[in-house]
Formats: C-alpha cells, structure tokens, sequence
C-alpha cells in the first residue's frame, strides 16, 4: 500500500519549520544543520542507526533540548507563529501538555507508574483547569477505550499493564486534550511483534482519525514504512536523504540508505 | 524566669537569627513560597520540631508570651520540652492560654480559640513539598511551582475519589495561598484548613530536616483544594466532647479503660479547659442568686 501525501502542502503554511538545527554534544554525536518543514496532517519518520542522533533530533523539535544553533519556529493554535527557544520555557512547557503530545520509548518516561491508568489520563485535563471528577473520570473512560484498553481498569495502575498496554496508555494520556502535534521515540520499542503490530494500528488509525501531525524516530524501516508519509535518513548526525517514503525505502539514492534497506531486506 | 547562662538568648546565634529572619521576611512577601535556609542543628532529633524551633528562636523577644502544643495538647512531653527549653534559654514567659499567648508553636493544630491579630502562629513541618509524592525531583518542583502547573495536585484528589468515593486526604490537605502557591499546612487535620483563611494572625511554616521556611500573612487567602462534584468538607462528629460539651471542635477519641471503652474529648485542651471554666463561673452565679 501505499502512504504517498494527497494533501496539496503548497497551499497552506508549516505547522513546524526547522532551519539549520544543531545540536552536538562532540563532533559527530548529536545532529547538525537539520532544516524542514512539517505540514498539518504530516508524519514524518526519523531513521537512521543507533547513536545517528534521532533522539536528539527530536529532543530539540519538541522544545526539551535547547540547540547548540538554529531555530525551530512552530504556529500554535494559542500564541500564533512561535520562535520555540527565543520564548520563555513557561510557554515551551504549556505547548507541550496542551498542542503537543510526547510518548516516550520507555512508558515509565511517560507515565506517572504510582497512580491510576484514569489519573495519568486526566492529568492533563486537570493542568489545563478541569476541576469537575466525574467528567473528567468519563473523559478517561472515553480515551482509555480508544485505545482498546478495557474500562474497567481505569484504577488500576500503569505497572498492572503488559508493555503495548503502557504505550496506549501513553498515547490516551497525550490525546485527551486533543494536542495537533505528536512526537514519538521509538513507540513499538521493546515490544513483541504481534503487540507492535497491534499498536502501530493503533496508531495509523488515530492519526487518521484525528488528523494529527506526527514526528515519529524509529530504526525499525517496516515502521517508518507504515506509518510515515516522508521520512528523513540520518547517519553521524546529519540527514543524508530524505523525501516520501515510499521513494526513500524502494529507491534509495544515498549509499547509507541502500545500505540500511538491503539489511531490513537480509534479515 | 531568668535566662540560663553559657547560651545566646533563645539559644540560636544572632547571625544564624539574622539569617532565619530574612528567609521570613522573604517568605512573608511571597505568601505560601518555600525558602530555603541554612539551618542550624537544634539540639533535638528531627521530628521534633526543629524546623518550627528555629523559627521560635529567630521571632521570639523578652516581651513575648510562648505557648506549645502537640496536637492539640500543652501537656504532651514534646510541647513541655519546647515550652521548657525557650523558657530556660530565652527567660520567656510560657502560657497555656491561647489568648495570652504572644506565639503559638504548634504540631498538627491550630487553636479552637480564633486567633487575633499581632499573635504568631508557628507550625512545624514534616514534609513542606506538596508536589513531593508525584514529583521527587527538587528542580522539577520548583519549576512546578514558577511556572503554576498544579495539575499533578488534583491528581493526588482524583486518586481519593477513584479509591474511595470521596476525598479522603483528611490531614495536610493541600491549599492555595493567595491564589498563587500550591501549600502544605503541614499535618494539621483539614478541620483546621478553614481558619487558615484570612486568619488575622501571622502563620510560619518551618521544617528543619528539608530547610525551608513558608508564610501566610494576615488576612490572606487560603483556599483548600477539591472538584467541582466533590467540594471540600471538613470532619464531623455525631456526637460532642464528653468533658465540656462542645459540639463544634476537633475530637479526639481516647481509650479510657482496658476493655476498649472510648471517649471523645476536645483535642484543645485548653478550650476544653476554658469552656468547663465558664460553665462553672456561669453555676456558680445561678446558685448564687
Ligand atoms: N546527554 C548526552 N551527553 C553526551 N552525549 C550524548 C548525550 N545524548 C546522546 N549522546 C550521544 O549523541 C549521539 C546521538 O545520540 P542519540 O541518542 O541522539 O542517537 P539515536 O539515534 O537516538 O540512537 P538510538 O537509536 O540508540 O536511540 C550518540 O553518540 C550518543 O552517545
Ligand atoms: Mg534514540
């Protein structure tokens, strides 16, 4: 199948526009001069070895890491067109419980693990002002079925679930408030083929669902292929090629890429 | 009483007093914000008050009248130890007396009797970080706090009601000081949270193990979390105190023989005291007519 974008993205404006990113903690380890675009409704897939610098990369997009150089400026629904790192932190950390969502690779990053699966899903709900419990359990009952994790272990806390049940549960705590923008390190990480599977479908679901922007770091090609509409191939650092996925993964054009592709399709 | 020899007055040096006192002057300017401060060892094991000690020493003068209460008690071995070593070191007098006193040192309750204004009330403090049982980490609380994000406290309420139907925190339940710092009233019972409200005495928070030092200033707002569905009550009694009848106080329950039999008594013992005090006044006079 295919993922390759229907959206005319001439038309409308970036959500996210990266321009000359670095951040490097010593020559060769973090990611340098990193410049796109990320229109609405957009995923975009970061791949690349380990220790190419995705994390960082993303770490820097989503406004936890401060880049060495560069700017990201991003267009929120509240505050209009934003010079992410040239404001205040206060804003950085209300884009994020509010526009923004981030799902760790480890769901205890994510999650707080010592209370309920309802209280980390209402949190959000309750730093934005809600102050009514019974809609706010209701909203969590909602959110905890979305992604088909059954109601009814609303109190049960996140060390009860299997792994791919922590990572749902991840995603509902970022989606109640209905953020646009998703950030995502390594979701299916750690997890059993059959459970990946199942989350990634998940997934391709409420992003279309939802309309949702994603930024989505993997090193796992069979993801980036499912779920990214373009994808962005790093090596030491730096982006060697990037374009829609489907031309990145059947026609790689940079020698790395070829190389990366050939060992998905060895093994 | 005279003040013991070999000690600096109220027993702190005067830099150290120096030192306490700009953290209070800091904390009354920012109600309900925890200062930190370079505390001195009390000689006394943390726990038993150390915090609200230092505060004491650094506050009281020769003119000041001191009256300690553990739990509501003046009798209790650690309020008579507080009491005892700021009258040894300090000469102060000591009351039992809420309305004589000049400053109230409190574990875990603040007097029936309201208090006035030009009377200090110094609680002392196990835990002063009320975002600490979500958020260990000292430098992500602190921005919590710059930065208002108290949704993880309404956390702490949603766990109650999901558990228990209702909210069942009934001791140090977290309040809103002037509408901007998220506070801990240190363990008092959340009897207590209604008159932490534009209370027109001066309430100082200190705790000694974690240095910090908090205020709220006369008159000043005190707002006790809760949900809309769920809002915030305060314990209630069927019955009254067994000694002087009060049916509007904190009660403790006491044990009063060895096959379990139970009492309820004011935990104010000095305004249960009072109260019986009046009743007799007011019989003597009927019988004396
Ligand atoms: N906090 C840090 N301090 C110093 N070096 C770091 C730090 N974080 C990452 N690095 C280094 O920067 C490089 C890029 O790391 P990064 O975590 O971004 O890679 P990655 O592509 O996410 O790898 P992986 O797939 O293993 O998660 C690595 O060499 C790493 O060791
Ligand atoms: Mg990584």
């Amino acid at each position: 199948m295919s993922n390759t974008a229907q959206t005319p993205w001439q038309d409308i404006e970036p959500l996210l526009s990266v321009q000359q990113l670095s951040k490097f903690y010593a020559p060769g380890k973090g990611c340098g001069d990193v410049s796109f675009d990320l229109y609405p409704g957009e995923v975009l897939g970061i791949v690349g070895e380990s220790g190419s610098g995705k994390s960082t990369l993303l770490n820097s997009l989503s406004a936890r890491l401060a880049p060495d150089a560069g700017k990201v400026i991003y267009r929120s629904e509240q505050f209009g067109e934003l010079d992410l790192y040239a404001g205040e932190e206060s804003l950085r950390r209300q884009l994020m419980r509010s526009e923004w969502g981030i799902v760790h690779q480890h769901a205890a990053d994510g999650l707080r693990m010592n209370v309920s699966a309802g209280a980390n899903i209402g949190e959000r709900l309750m730093a934005i002002g809600e102050r009514h419990y019974g809609d706010i359990r209701a909203r969590a009952e909602q959110w905890l079925q979305a992604v088909e994790i059954d109601s009814n272990r609303i109190d049960d806390k996140p060390a009860q679930f299997s792994g791919g049940m922590q990572q749902r549960l991840q995603i509902a705590r970022n989606l109640v408030t209905h953020p646009r923008l998703i950030f995502m390190d390594e979701p299916t990480g750690g997890l059993d083929v059959s459970v990946q599977a199942r989350l990634l479908d998940l997934l391709r679901t409420l992003v279309a669902q939802l309309g949702l922007s994603v930024i989505i770091v993997t090193h796992d090609l069979a993801v980036a292929r499912l779920l990214a509409h373009r994808l962005m191939v790093m090596r030491r650092g730096e982006v060697v090629e990037s374009g829609l996925t489907d031309q990145v993964l059947d026609d790689p054009q940079h020698p790395y890429t070829q190389l990366l592709v050939s060992s998905i399709l060895q093994n | 009483m005279s003040q013991a020899d070999g000690y600096n007055f109220a027993y702190l040096d005067e830099q150290t007093k120096r030192m306490i006192r700009r953290a209070i002057l800091k904390a009354v300017a920012i109600p309900g914000y925890q200062v930190p401060f370079g505390g001195r060892e009390m000689p006394l094991p943390h726990g038993w008050g150390t915090g609200g000690m230092q505060v004491t020493a650094s506050v009281i003068g020769t003119d000041d009248r001191l009256k300690v209460i553990d739990q509501g008690a003046d009798d209790t071995t650690n309020a008579i130890s507080i009491r005892r070593f700021f009258a040894r070191t300090a000469g102060v007098e000591t009351t039992e007396k809420t309305a004589d006193a000049t400053l109230i040192q409190t574990r875990h309750r603040i007097p029936e009797r309201p208090l006035k204004n030009g009377q200090i009330l110094i609680y002392q403090v196990p835990v002063p970080e009320p975002l600490r049982f979500i958020e260990p980490r000292d430098s992500e609380t602190r921005k919590m706090h710059a930065l208002r994000e108290y949704g993880a406290m309404q956390v702490k309420l949603y766990e109650d009601v999901a558990r228990f139907g209702h909210i069942a925190t009934s001791y140090d339940y977290p309040v809103m000081v002037n509408g901007r710092y998220m506070m801990c009233p240190s363990p008092i019972p959340k009897f207590d949270n209604p008159k932490m409200d534009r209370m027109p005495a001066l309430q100082l928070f200190g705790a000694g193990f974690e240095k910090r030092i908090y205020a709220v200033p006369p008159y000043t707002e005190v707002k006790s979390l809760d949900f809309d569905d769920h809002p915030f009550e305060v314990q209630q009694w069927e019955g009254s105190c067994e000694i002087c009848g009060s049916d509007h106080s904190f009660l403790d329950e006491v044990i009063t023989d060895d096959a379990g039999s139970k009492m309820f008594v004011c935990s104010d013992t000095d305004y249960c005291r009072e109260r019986l005090a009046e009743q007799s006044a007011a019989t003597t006079e009927e019988v004396a007519l």
